[in-house]
């Protein structure tokens, strides 16, 4: 592998595993705050996709559709989390289970009955849709670069919520001792709402960004969410910034992988979670 | 008054009495009823099969195991390897072999697992299974998404000597009843033995068990390949009654069903596994067939209904049919208890 090669490959690991990052974000936060498993939250990433796509086409702009799709989604988990939720956060992990998953077939469904089952595919903005050359052959497209870049703007932009400002302290604070921050005159309810809202928007966005280089078809939510549980047992659940870490040691592995083991690629991040359990068996960070 | 138990262990008289029942009619069966139902039924007594070994992990240790379908597909995998390419292979053989294969992909799998608890145990069971499923899905040498044929169906013969013919539906059925009510007896006994109430006391409180002595680990180890191997027998199953197998055979929807069929009859006692595994293979017939309304298909949309009953099913009724039962029992206990 020649070293133009070898940053293109490293550039496309890095904004994959900053794509996971903004799945991982959401569901490690859901587990470590609510204690909630979450199986549906790949059909929010679906739903962005497909806000996308279908957004896009009405506004003729991405950037226009991201930002209504985003409120939204935002809006859509609000309503969610108040409507069912909510009653799950102290039952069993069984019944989280069952929930969510009956919530998957009923999301595909709809997206079944709402788009169809082809698959579609969203406009790379005219802006973003240049590439910059790297040698003769080879070049690297801006938008990838577009991506990644909207991708760590939000983990910064997290980072400062979840440890620089007043909400992120009370998010903090109910994640410890959820009866003491109650006690404390603090509405937990509402911060519940925010976290699992802000979960449902950062997947929402994920796939909305990742629209036009994916494509949009049925099913993609399953599939990037059982990798996204790769990264949440590796990293630590509740940890943002062990989802971090290992989403980008996941994306490396996997891209990687693909390029230098073509036969076994599909099974080396399970090979590589499984070297983290026997390593660590509550995952890199613990909270 | 005890306190109100999450898991019904032993069965009442009428529960009982009404299981004798279903056995009998599920021996009648065949005579009335009509080819295609005889594999309809055939097929759910499968499933009852693959929930009772799940309900080993889920309702006696009190693991959730969203990764169960891998070893139930293993075992499908390793009759469709085993079959010749133009004659069946031996059922009295390739049977053991196949649920062996299925016991040592949970032995493996269950080593790394068994460590994990609570969420973490559900997150990666469901890992694993998906790692397996990749492993079929992605290499065309193991026969790629689109699955391997069984092309013969296996002989029963034995030193010369044949039985009987599975190339028979009827016989097919009662061959499937007969493993039925044999895993059935057979889980009941682990139930009650030493090995099971150290399985129940890991579900209740694993430090205490613990405490008292008790390695955990290797319990819940014996207790995931046990139910691996399990899973494997109604795997090998599927794969002599339908004829090919597939990697949706492990998926994580096969795995989501099974959680569903045991929930669905309630838990920790295996009658329920049986009860709720017909009740779910029923229901999505029911609602795969549903008829066409005007425009709409109703039948087409059949994940629709099928998420729409799972999501009123936890909301209203978490412990499933037995479960309700129970609570019915408890609340007249409790009436007759302030009544004295």
């Amino acid at each position: 592998m020649d070293l133009a090669n070898f940053l293109i490959q490293l550039l496309n690991s890095v904004q994959y595993g900053l794509l996971l990052f903004m799945l991982a974000a959401g569901l490690t936060l859901i587990f470590g705050i609510m204690n909630v498993v979450n199986l549906a939250h790949g059909s929010f990433y679906m739903l962005g996709a497909y806000l996308a796509y279908s957004l896009s086409g009405a506004f003729d702009s991405l950037l226009l559709a991201i930002l209504v799709g985003t409120i939204l989604s935002v809006l859509f988990g609000l309503a969610l989390e108040r409507l069912l939720f909510r009653h799950f956060y102290d039952r069993d992990h069984l019944d989280q289970v069952l929930l969510t998953f009956g919530l998957i077939y009923i999301f595909e469904e709809l997206r079944s009955i709402l788009w169809g089952d082809d698959v579609h595919g969203a406009k790379i903005p005219d802006l973003l849709s240049a590439s910059i050359p790297l040698t003769e052959a080879m070049s690297y497209p801006v938008y990838r670069l577009f991506m990644s870049g909207v991708c760590i703007a939000l983990a910064i932009g997290l980072y400062l919520l979840i440890s620089k400002t007043r909400l992120g302290m009370k998010i903090r604070a109910g994640a410890f001792n959820r009866e003491m921050t109650e006690s404390l005159g603090i509405n937990i309810k509402l911060i519940h709402g925010a976290v699992f809202a802000l979960g449902v928007g950062l997947a929402a966005i994920a796939g909305m960004i990742a629209a036009p280089i994916s494509s949009v078809y049925p099913n993609m939510g399953s599939q990037v969410l059982i990798t996204c549980f790769v990264v949440v047992v590796i990293g630590g659940i509740g940890s943002v910034r062990g989802a971090l870490i290992a989403a980008l040691l996941v994306g490396l592995v996997d891209t990687f992988g693909k390029v230098l083991l073509p036969q076994v690629a599909g099974m080396l991040v399970y090979i590589l979670m499984a070297a983290v359990l026997l390593w660590k068996p509550e995952g890199l960070f613990k909270q | 008054m005890a306190a109100p138990k999450a898991n019904l262990e032993t069965l009442p008289r009428s529960v009982q009495l009404a299981l004798m029942m279903g056995l009998v009619a599920l021996a009648a069966f065949p005579f009335v009823s009509s080819d295609y139902y005889t594999e309809m039924v055939t097929r759910m007594m499968i499933m009852a099969i693959f929930a009772m070994s799940l309900d080993l992990l889920q309702g006696v240790t009190g693991l959730v195991s969203l990764g169960h379908a891998a070893y139930f597909g293993l075992a499908g995998y390793a009759l469709a390897f085993l079959t010749p390419e133009s004659e069946p292979v031996n059922l009295w053989w390739s049977l053991p072999l196949a649920v062996l294969a299925s016991g040592l992909a949970a032995l493996i799998v269950g080593f790394f697992v068994v460590r994990t608890r609570g969420i973490y145990f559900i997150m990666v069971t469901m890992a694993f299974a998906q790692m397996i499923y990749f492993l079929f899905h992605d290499n065309d040498s193991l026969g790629g998404s689109d699955g391997l044929y069984v092309n013969f169906k296996p002989i029963a013969t034995l030193f010369g000597w044949t039985p009987f013919d599975l190339d028979s539906k009827v016989t097919m059925y009662y061959f499937t009843l007969v493993l039925v009510v044999a895993v059935y007896a057979f889980l009941r006994c682990v139930l009650w033995s030493p090995f099971g109430r150290a399985l129940a006391g890991i579900r209740v409180n694993e430090h205490r068990m613990r405490a008292m002595g008790f390695g955990t680990v290797g319990y819940k180890l014996t207790a995931f390949t046990l139910a691996g191997a399990l899973a494997g027998l109604a795997g090998y199953l599927t794969g002599v009654q339908s004829g090919y197998v597939n990697p949706e055979l492990m998926g994580f929807h096969m795995s989501a069903h099974a959680i569903m069929m045991v929930i669905l009859g309630g838990m920790g006692n295996f009658a329920g596994a049986i009860v709720g595994a017909f009740a779910f293979e029923y229901l999505l017939h029911v609602f795969k067939e549903l008829p066409q309304v005007g425009s709409v298909d109703l039948g087409k949309h059949w994940q629709l209904w099928m998420g729409i009953f799972i999501v009123g099913l936890v909301v209203l009724a978490p412990r499933g049919l037995l479960g309700l039962f129970g609570r019915l029992r408890q609340s007249k206990n409790a009436k007759g208890d302030s009544h004295e």
